[in-house]
């Protein structure tokens, strides 16, 4: 335990900062995961698995000479069609079923990823370099990596991409509708087969851009990616299934949390604290429903 | 207490022999066969709350790997200042007799069997509140949270990890310790076996797949829902205690998120084995974990280093083919065995209904 972070006002605004950039990264995957969970009800373990390979093809990129900010438009596209991919091969026959057979599956499918990244990619960890600079404030006493405000940037636009494509798109407003109503959508023409494997795909192109930012502001190892499937769902439950304003609030308070453990606790307790906070946001929310003498649906 | 049948009874009395033979017939294979053992106990008792009781938990590694912490704690404890040992390769300078060694397992192993099932008590009135996929991934965050934790304190080795005492060096026999930890394991599983037995045979049961099937109108019925589903869960929880203890005798290192807390392994593995061999009935985790050390150790071998990606690809394939098992898709053959009587009416009408 260490409380020096409660005495010193800077190093308290340079938790903040970072945990404020970083959370808008987190709550661009929670909107992945939102979206996928809201409309084909599965809950995909493998989403950090996802992001992290992401991140790798953007590292790819960097070992090839090309600058790996680009990445976040390269990215995305490889990912859609391992999205999809994913989808005709296994999620397809997960989508209807129970719950938990979803979360296993897709836990065989993470460890499969987590491997195979292992395999072609090393087990070391790996950062690639965006050569951007630092900003220094306050009389240079906080430090604010460039490459961390290109992230918070980029995935603004992103989400804000997202959200009007969803609104005034078809296919935006097919999925919409198939989230609404499976069913119903079906009757009236929607092709549900095709905007699922869509839908999956949208969330693992999210889950690129994510990850290609992730390559140049942190940094990437095969068996990280856990911690971003738990970010994210712990996000999720918290904001609620496609509201994203709220998303992307909790995912700030989730990276100001995660900066502030880092303070106080050490950064040996960090994915920890992370993994604690969902135990005792999920407890904390059945307490309050049982009191209505309900339960988290 | 458990009856048993006629015809049961050579099978009971036939598996307690072959079990008793097997490190003298198979004296090669002497860890493959503990490891068996705890693997059986492991699936057996997840399939207790996981099968039976319909919460299906990815965190019953944490009472497996508290159970291992606590019983080399405890064996390292009871005889030498604990912080000391783990902080220098202390298994150098302090060196247990034999009476200590045995002593200090036989103590661990109680504690690891009693702490883990109180502590399952304590958090279970709050986790078990939640349902479904909730609760599975709420005990999958408990699992890793633990492991992570587990690696930065410091007096139990932190991320060096922990060397558990080493079998005593007085016992000249090469073959004491494969046998000792054999042996201690089949005592653990032949009660864990009975155990499931008995509660298969009891009221227990039933309400714990009244509370699977629909915990609202099990409570409706009067059932006190939550008291059955923390029992349940301190039942698995001891056993899972016990088996951490004897597997951290038998590795000789605990680390704390490959060994101990090994989410990505052990925890898996529990769920896979109780859903291949058939969730919810007593000889499907048992037929399950055989058929799976047995395709583990005999495949592993030969695609080393490929292993995590064949065990991904396996997960993938029992869950999404043979969700039912092994014992599920027997009994959707062959009702009539497992007691069922179809009228041909009925099956009939369901074909049609198809």
């Amino acid at each position: 335990m260490d409380f020096l972070i409660f005495k010193a006002p800077m190093l308290m605004v340079q938790a903040s900062l970072d945990g404020i950039l970083l959370g808008i990264l987190f709550a661009l995957i929670a909107y992945g995961m939102a979206l996928q969970w809201g409309v084909m009800n599965i809950i995909n373990i493998a989403q950090g698995d996802l992001v992290i390979l992401g991140g790798y093809i953007a590292y790819t990129m960097y070992l090839a000479g090309i600058h790996p900010a680009w990445g976040v438009i390269v990215s995305p596209i490889i990912m859609y069609f391992v999205g999809w991919a994913l989808y005709k091969l296994v999620i397809n026959k997960v989508v209807d079923r129970d719950l938990f057979i979803s979360i296993l599956a897709t836990f065989g499918i993470a460890i499969v990823f987590q491997q195979l990244m292992n395999f072609i990619f090393g087990a070391d960890v790996v950062v690639a370099q965006s050569e951007y600079g630092t900003t220094m404030l306050f009389d240079n006493s906080v430090t604010l990596p460039n490459s961390k405000i290109f992230s918070a940037f980029i995935s603004v636009l992103y989400a804000i991409g997202l959200v009007i494509y969803m609104k005034k798109s078809r296919l935006g407003r097919a999925i919409r509708a198939t989230a609404q109503n499976a069913r119903a959508a079906k009757i009236l023409g929607v092709d549900t087969e095709k905007v699922y494997a869509a839908t999956f795909g949208i969330n693992a192109a999210l889950c690129g851009i994510a990850g290609a930012l992730i390559s140049i502001t942190l940094t990437l190892h095969p068996y990280v990616g856990l911690p971003y499937t738990v970010r994210s769902f712990m996000i999720v439950i918290v904001a609620g299934l496609g509201n994203l304003p709220a998303v992307a609030v909790s995912g700030m308070g989730l990276g100001l949390f995660e900066e502030f453990a880092d303070y106080i606790l050490g950064t040996e307790f960090r994915i920890g604290a992370v993994f604690m906070l969902l135990v005792f946001i999920l407890v904390y929310r059945r307490f309050k429903l049982s009191k209505k003498r309900e339960y988290l649906k | 207490m458990v009856k048993v049948k006629q015809k049961d009874l050579v099978l009971y009395s036939g598996l307690i022999i072959l079990g008793l033979a097997a490190p003298f017939l198979f004296s090669a294979f002497k860890v493959q066969l503990t490891y068996l053992c705890v693997l059986i106990v492991l699936a057996m008792t997840w399939n207790l709350q996981g099968g039976e009781m319909g919460y299906n938990s990815f965190g019953n590694i944490l009472f497996y790997g508290l159970g291992m912490y606590l019983t080399a704690s405890v064996q390292v404890g009871m005889f030498f200042p604990l912080a000391e040992w783990t902080e220098s390769g202390g298994e150098k300078t302090f060196v247990h007799t034999t009476a200590q060694y045995f002593q200090g397992i036989g103590v661990g192993l109680l504690v690891a069997a009693i702490i883990p099932t109180i502590v399952a008590g304590a958090i279970g009135y709050a986790i078990l509140g939640l349902r479904g996929h909730y609760f599975a991934i709420c005990t999958l965050g408990l699992g890793i949270a633990a492991g992570e934790i587990a690696g930065g304190i410091e007096i139990i080795g932190a991320g060096q990890g922990f060397t558990t005492p080493p079998f005593p060096a007085e016992i000249v026999d090469p073959e004491a310790r494969g046998k000792f930890f054999y042996f201690l394991s089949f005592i653990v599983l032949v009660l864990a076996f009975v155990f499931v037995k008995y509660i298969y045979g009891s009221r227990f049961r039933l309400i714990l797949n009244a509370i699977r099937d629909n915990e609202d109108k099990a409570e409706a019925m009067g059932i006190q829902t939550m008291k059955y589903k923390i029992v349940g869960w301190m039942c698995s929880a001891f056993f899972c205690g016990l088996a951490g203890g004897i597997m951290g005798g038998l590795i000789g290192y605990i680390d704390s998120t490959d060994v101990a807390f090994d989410g990505r392994e052990m925890g898996v593995f529990m769920v896979l084995m109780a859903i291949l061999g058939g969730k919810g009935t007593l000889w499907g985790p048992i037929i399950g974990a055989t058929l799976f050390h047995f395709f583990k150790e005999g495949l592993w071998t030969f695609i080393l280093g490929w292993q995590y990606v064949a065990l991904g690809v396996l997960i993938v394939v029992i869950v999404v083919y043979f969700p039912e098992g092994l014992m599920g898709w027997l009994r959707e053959k062959y009702p009539e065995r497992f007691g069922e009587v179809i009228d041909d009416k009925d099956r009939k009408a369901q074909v049609e209904l198809k």
